[in-house]
């Protein structure tokens, strides 16, 4: 460890006995090594901030020509054609948003009664493998979900879940049409599976955090256990609840490989879940790289940038939320 | 006994039930997704998916090696870079992180952390790629690394605070100097955390495939330069499935449940790590 003594060492002296100097002198690169060590820190923890700068950064720029061309008809116009030069981004916009309530109204369900039952109901033994197993479905690759989605699950929505479907909603405008496979039910449903764990794991450490006499309250002036987990420890823990399901809400809008795979990847806007759709992920997925014009290539960027705009708002609003319940702590920012 | 108690009583088991049996589909969806992955991969496993690289379309008998390395490479390299700098973020978050700075990186590693990796693998290209003039392996594995940094910054974060206050206590007042006390004690302490953090970091980016897209490209060769396109598993996978023949989507499989077996290696290496320090912390 090679410390330069930043602060002059203080000279001794004449007055002063000699032997005070080598002390005083290693007190003196004790304090400069702590600077530097300090110093080290910060800069490496300075590199956040500036690589989240240069992202906006490099996004924005990239991304100026089509906003100065386009203006609002990018978000709020449906052509998208490269040949022509014309870019109206609303389908993807739309199937993004769909894709991912979709997925929301899905999962949330199953990850509130993953953390309720890890919480409240589940003897300790089955605890920790249950989250164990709920957690390993993070752990699985977008990828895989994807190949997933094409060979099992899309075979098993046509045989299995869309007659039925057709039976009983076929009135509404929601599942009309020929139903191909890709599709926004593929996608939503992909992406339920895969933001359960997240939600799951939120909820969990939220419910976790709720202090245990609200659970004692209830439950001394005789309300049954189910009435004591809905009216004392859900409400208490509300806020951070409602940031749990806004955090996987957050993860659908950016999930990528999984969504492109099995939504059909079709530039069109339709109620129907049976339709195939189009997401801006997937949209940055599939034509990036073919993308030959300048100001297609800056299509695609402002693309990039909206869809980066809202998970930042989207993840933002649920992290403030759910540090209201669990201060402070990192939860949610772990995969397993 | 009245007909409002049953009632409630009868409500409180039904929702019970139902939670029950919510939690369930969970972790069938799971065990399903598992059981696929392990049925139609190992069916398509042979020796020569790991050691012969990729065929032309159409022929049978090709393998992955070359992703297999690629992700190796790809893998080691997003690591390399990542975890020294989400290393040192944690330690500084934890150490000097209370005022405003602390309070931004906090903030700003948990809103990146949410990120969508496709828009990473954007911002690697303008930064690395488009300069450089050609996809590398190397763009590929800053991208990744660019991904790990939150996550890294946060659990070491929280693995150092959980080191109780009286030993640092005790090192400063031995003479301790204060870089000597985070390093030697108090990051000590909490290594096996930390490793657990970074081992699940690792998991996760072995299996992004979305930021490698437009700077790792993809190869058909064997190619161990870090300095031109390369292919990884993940890739591999996404090529091989979308793809129309039938021996890719086999291939596909294999390569699925190789990429599932590395995740769980590293996961349950990670709870490992985790236990050693239960163990020998008391």
């Amino acid at each position: 460890m090679t410390a330069l003594p930043i602060e002059p060492v203080p000279q001794a002296t004449d007055g002063e006995p000699p032997v005070a100097t080598p002390r005083r002198g290693g007190a003196s690169t004790a304090n400069a090594a702590d600077r530097l060590y300090k110093g080290v820190l910060t800069a490496l923890a300075l590199g956040l901030p500036i690589l989240m700068l240069a992202l906006v950064e490099q996004l924005t720029t990239n991304a100026w020509p089509a906003i100065r061309q386009f203006g609002w008809r990018f978000v709020g116009t449906s052509v998208w054609d490269p040949v022509a030069g014309v870019f109206g981004a609303a389908p993807m916009i739309f199937g993004t948003l769909a894709s991912s309530f979709l997925a929301v109204i899905i999962a949330v369900p199953l990850a509130l009664g993953v953390a309720v039952f890890l919480t409240e109901f589940a003897p300790k033994a089955v605890r920790q493998p249950i989250a164990f197993v709920v957690e390993l479905l993070a752990a699985i690759p977008s990828v895989v979900y994807g190949l997933w989605g094409v060979f099992v699950l899309i075979p098993f929505l046509r045989t299995y879940l869309v007659p039925p479907l057709r039976a009983v909603f076929g009135w509404t405008p929601f599942v009309t049409g020929v139903f191909y496979g890709n599709s926004l039910l593929a996608g939503g449903i992909i992406l339920a599976i895969m933001i359960v764990p997240y939600i799951a794991a939120v909820s969990r450490e939220v419910l976790l955090a709720v202090p245990g006499t609200q659970r004692e309250a209830a439950l001394g002036m005789g309300a049954t256990r189910w009435e004591a987990v809905w009216t004392a420890v859900m409400p208490y823990g509300r806020a951070g609840l409602i940031g749990a399901v806004i955090l996987g809400l957050g993860r659908a809008l950016g999930e990528t490989m999984a969504v492109t795979m099995v939504i059909g990847n079709r530039h069109d806007i339709s109620v129907s879940v049976l339709q195939p759709a189009y997401t801006m992920a997937a949209a940055i997925a599939n034509e990036f790289s073919e993308a030959t014009t300048a100001v297609y290539l800056s299509a695609l960027f402002e693309v990039g940038l909206i869809l980066f705009v809202i998970t930042v708002l989207v993840n933002a609003l649920a992290r403030l939320l759910i540090w209201q319940v669990a201060r402070g702590t990192a939860v949610g920012s772990r995969a397993l | 006994m009245s007909v409002r108690r049953l009632r409630r009583r009868i409500v409180s088991g039904l929702m019970t039930g139902l939670v029950v049996a919510l939690c369930g589909v969970a972790v069938l969806a799971l065990l399903l997704i598992l059981g696929d992955l392990l049925v139609k991969g190992a069916s398509s496993l042979d020796w020569r998916f790991f050691v012969k690289n990729p065929v032309p379309a159409g022929q049978s008998g090709g393998g992955v090696a070359n992703a297999i390395v690629g992700t190796a490479i790809i893998v080691g390299l997003g690591a390399l870079i990542g975890l020294p700098v989400g290393i040192g973020s944690g330690l500084y978050l934890a150490e000097y992180g209370s005022g405003r700075l602390g309070w931004i990186v906090r903030f700003l590693a948990d809103v990146m952390n949410g990120t969508p990796s496709i828009v990473v693998g954007v911002f690697a290209w303008t930064w690395l790629v488009k300069p450089m003039g050609h996809f590398s392996a190397f763009a590929g594995g800053a991208a990744l690394a660019i991904l790990m940094v939150p996550m890294v910054a946060r659990t070491t974060e929280e693995m150092v605070r959980l080191v109780p206050h009286s030993l640092r206590e005790a090192a400063l007042a031995l003479g301790y100097p204060r870089w000597r006390t985070s390093i030697g004690i108090i990051a000590r302490t909490a290594l096996a955390g930390i490793v657990t953090g970074c081992l699940v970091a690792v998991a996760r980016i072995a299996g992004e495939t979305a930021p490698l897209l437009f700077t790792a490209l993809g190869n058909l060769n064997f190619s161990t330069s870090i300095n031109q396109p390369m292919q990884t598993l993940s890739l591999q996978i996404f090529t091989y499935a979308t793809g129309p023949f039938e021996e890719w989507h086999r291939l596909a499989w294999a390569a699925a449940l190789v990429l599932m077996g590395l995740v769980l290696v590293l996961a349950l290496g990670a709870r490992w790590a985790v236990r050693q320090r239960h163990d020998t912390g008391r």
